[in-house]
């Protein structure tokens, strides 16, 4: 069943969109992950113009995070005051994000720019992971110990320090501003969470618990997001909510699914065919940016102004 | 696909020349409805003579152009590696849709010396005007945007398409694609004996999004921040609503 699309003005097979929003929830209900990552891409790979596949995987992150973060606030897992000093970053990285974009998109880099960053980072946390899963893979087979990570570092040498209670730290505000604004020109450029990024970064940087990453970041995402979905709706026009809604169905349904998967498979076997999948993506990304193109002009709409 | 039987129009005898067109179209609009993929619109008409049939082989032209607007070309080349683009050209109007039909061969219907009068080829269509002084070879830009606009179907040359029975009925099918552009659709008829235009008719085809697809769209124009929160809040309530179900279905 073909559907025409308003806002990105083409005819898509509406199964194709509900089928790649259940295959990326079902990864991301396995992994954990948001899956705008993956899903971007994708979309680029099936003819959706890049600015409008950005523009509304920022609207249905929003959504798909949305549960998420109720479930974390009931079981009391969200550190609001990080989330906060995160989002106050997350917001001028955004704003910044999408200044940088709509410059790009008039000098006609816009394409180049979304998908090299796409290229860099995919390759950097495929590549992370895939050697972090094979050395656990190889500890367990030896059954070594697990290396325990220090407590104190250059972070907390830092001025402005601010005590999070739920996280039990006392640190400078400066690390986690910062973290939130990369992780907001992420989300405006890449039309992604940031959660990859993110996640990481509170705990090898901030030293957060872990039982509070996830809600806490969850609670960045969307309101960057959001705020982003609403920068690309007012500026660009390429948010297309039918684009969003149809992603969203197959991706609930998929991420329900996946979870159950995850559970019976062991950690580290899920961490290594991520990092194979998010190696793969990359590798057809820098695959296209290599070869030379069949065509080499494209068009565009004239001026951007 | 809904055939209306629209408009027959009957052509005011004002012309000068011995032959007219008469003209029906299967449809006068084309709706971009949500499931829209593509349509095909069949052109058919008679020509009115009061005289006997003139010497010559009769040629009919039909051609269909969407709005023109300005588009940027642009070429990409290999820097440090990767195939970037570098130079753009803005072509200052081409149209977004544009099919030719002819009877016979294209240079066999229509002289070059009248193409160039009526701007019928789909290259004569293209105007381009201020091209950047850094760039040498426009026309390898005018050319691309040809090539691209032809191999997705959104420009068709369709040489011998053109039915002519006993030099009187002709009819053609121009098939649009999903990919179409609002607007008005400029429909021109030519007859042509030797290469010589000798009658046109002009009509248009009003293309445009209906229902839902119309809505979103002009609300995502005129009020962008209505339609960036009313996005938000269908995408939350979906997203919230289908992952509901779903635990109300396991249990």
């Amino acid at each position: 069943m073909q559907i025409y699309l308003p806002i990105a003005e083409v005819s898509v097979n509406a199964f194709l969109l509900l089928g790649l929003g259940g295959m990326v929830g079902i990864l991301s209900g396995m992994f954990g992950v948001g899956g705008g990552f993956l899903m971007t891409p994708l979309l680029f790979f099936i003819g959706i113009p890049p600015a409008v596949a950005v523009a509304t995987e920022a609207n249905q992150i929003v959504a798909s995070s949305f549960s998420g973060v109720l479930a974390h606030f009931k079981r009391k897992t969200v550190d609001l005051r990080m989330g906060v000093v995160l989002l106050i970053g997350g917001l001028i990285g955004a704003a910044l994000g999408v200044v940088l974009f709509n410059y790009l998109k008039a000098q006609g880099q816009v394409d180049l720019l979304v998908r090299l960053c796409y290229v860099v980072f995919l390759g950097v946390i495929g590549g992370l992971m895939f050697i972090e899963s094979l050395n656990a893979i190889r500890k367990t087979a030896k059954g070594g110990a697990v290396p325990k990570r220090k407590k104190h570092n250059w972070i907390h040498k830092l001025p402005f320090k601010m005590r999070f209670r739920v996280s039990g730290l006392y640190i400078s505000v400066i690390p986690p501003l910062l973290v939130g604004l990369c992780v907001g020109v992420l989300a405006a450029i890449m039309g992604v969470g940031g959660g990859f990024i993110m996640v990481p970064a509170m705990i090898y940087l901030l030293g957060m618990p872990t039982k509070v990453v996830v809600g806490t970041s969850l609670f960045q995402i969307i309101f960057v997001t959001a705020f982003t979905t609403m920068l690309h709706a007012t500026t660009n026009y390429t948010v297309d909510v039918v684009l969003a809604v149809l992603l969203l169905l197959g991706g609930v349904i998929g991420a329900q699914i996946g979870t159950r998967i995850g559970v019976r498979m062991k950690a580290e076997q899920l961490r290594i065919l991520l990092a194979m999948m998010v190696l793969a993506v990359c590798g057809k990304l820098a695959f296209d940016l290599l070869v030379m193109p069949s065509e080499l002009f494209s068009l565009g709409a004239a001026g951007g102004h | 696909m809904r055939v209306l039987f629209a408009i027959i129009l009957l052509l005011l005898p004002a012309a000068v020349s011995s032959e007219e067109v008469v003209l029906g179209l299967s449809q006068d609009e084309v709706a971009i409805t949500t499931n829209f993929n593509g349509s095909e619109i069949f052109i058919f008409g008679a020509v009115k003579r009061e005289s006997p049939i003139p010497d010559g082989e009769l040629g009919v032209i039909v051609t269909i152009a969407g709005p023109s607007v300005p588009v940027t070309v642009r070429r990409k080349e290999r820097r440090f590696g990767i195939w970037v683009n570098t130079d753009g050209v803005e072509i200052e109007a081409a149209p977004s849709y544009y099919a030719v039909a002819t009877s016979a061969a294209f240079d066999e219907v229509l002289s070059i010396r009248e193409n160039l009068r009526h701007k019928v080829s789909v290259p004569s269509m293209i105007q381009s005007i201020g091209t950047p002084t850094s760039v040498i070879d426009a026309s390898a830009y005018v050319n691309a945007l040809i090539r691209i606009r032809e191999g997705s179907g959104n420009f068709q040359l369709l040489e011998g398409q053109v039915v002519v029975d006993s030099e009187t009925l002709f009819r053609t099918r121009i098939e649009l694609p999903a990919a179409l552009t609002e607007g008005a659709y400029q429909t021109r008829i030519y007859l042509t004996r030797e290469g010589e235009v000798i009658s046109e008719y002009e009509t248009s085809i009003d293309v445009h999004k209906v229902g839902l697809e119309r809505w979103l769209y002009n609300l995502s124009r005129e009020q962008p921040v209505i339609y960036g929160l009313m996005s938000l809040a269908i995408a939350i309530f979906a997203g919230w609503g289908a992952s509901a179900a779903f635990s109300l279905l396991r249990n």
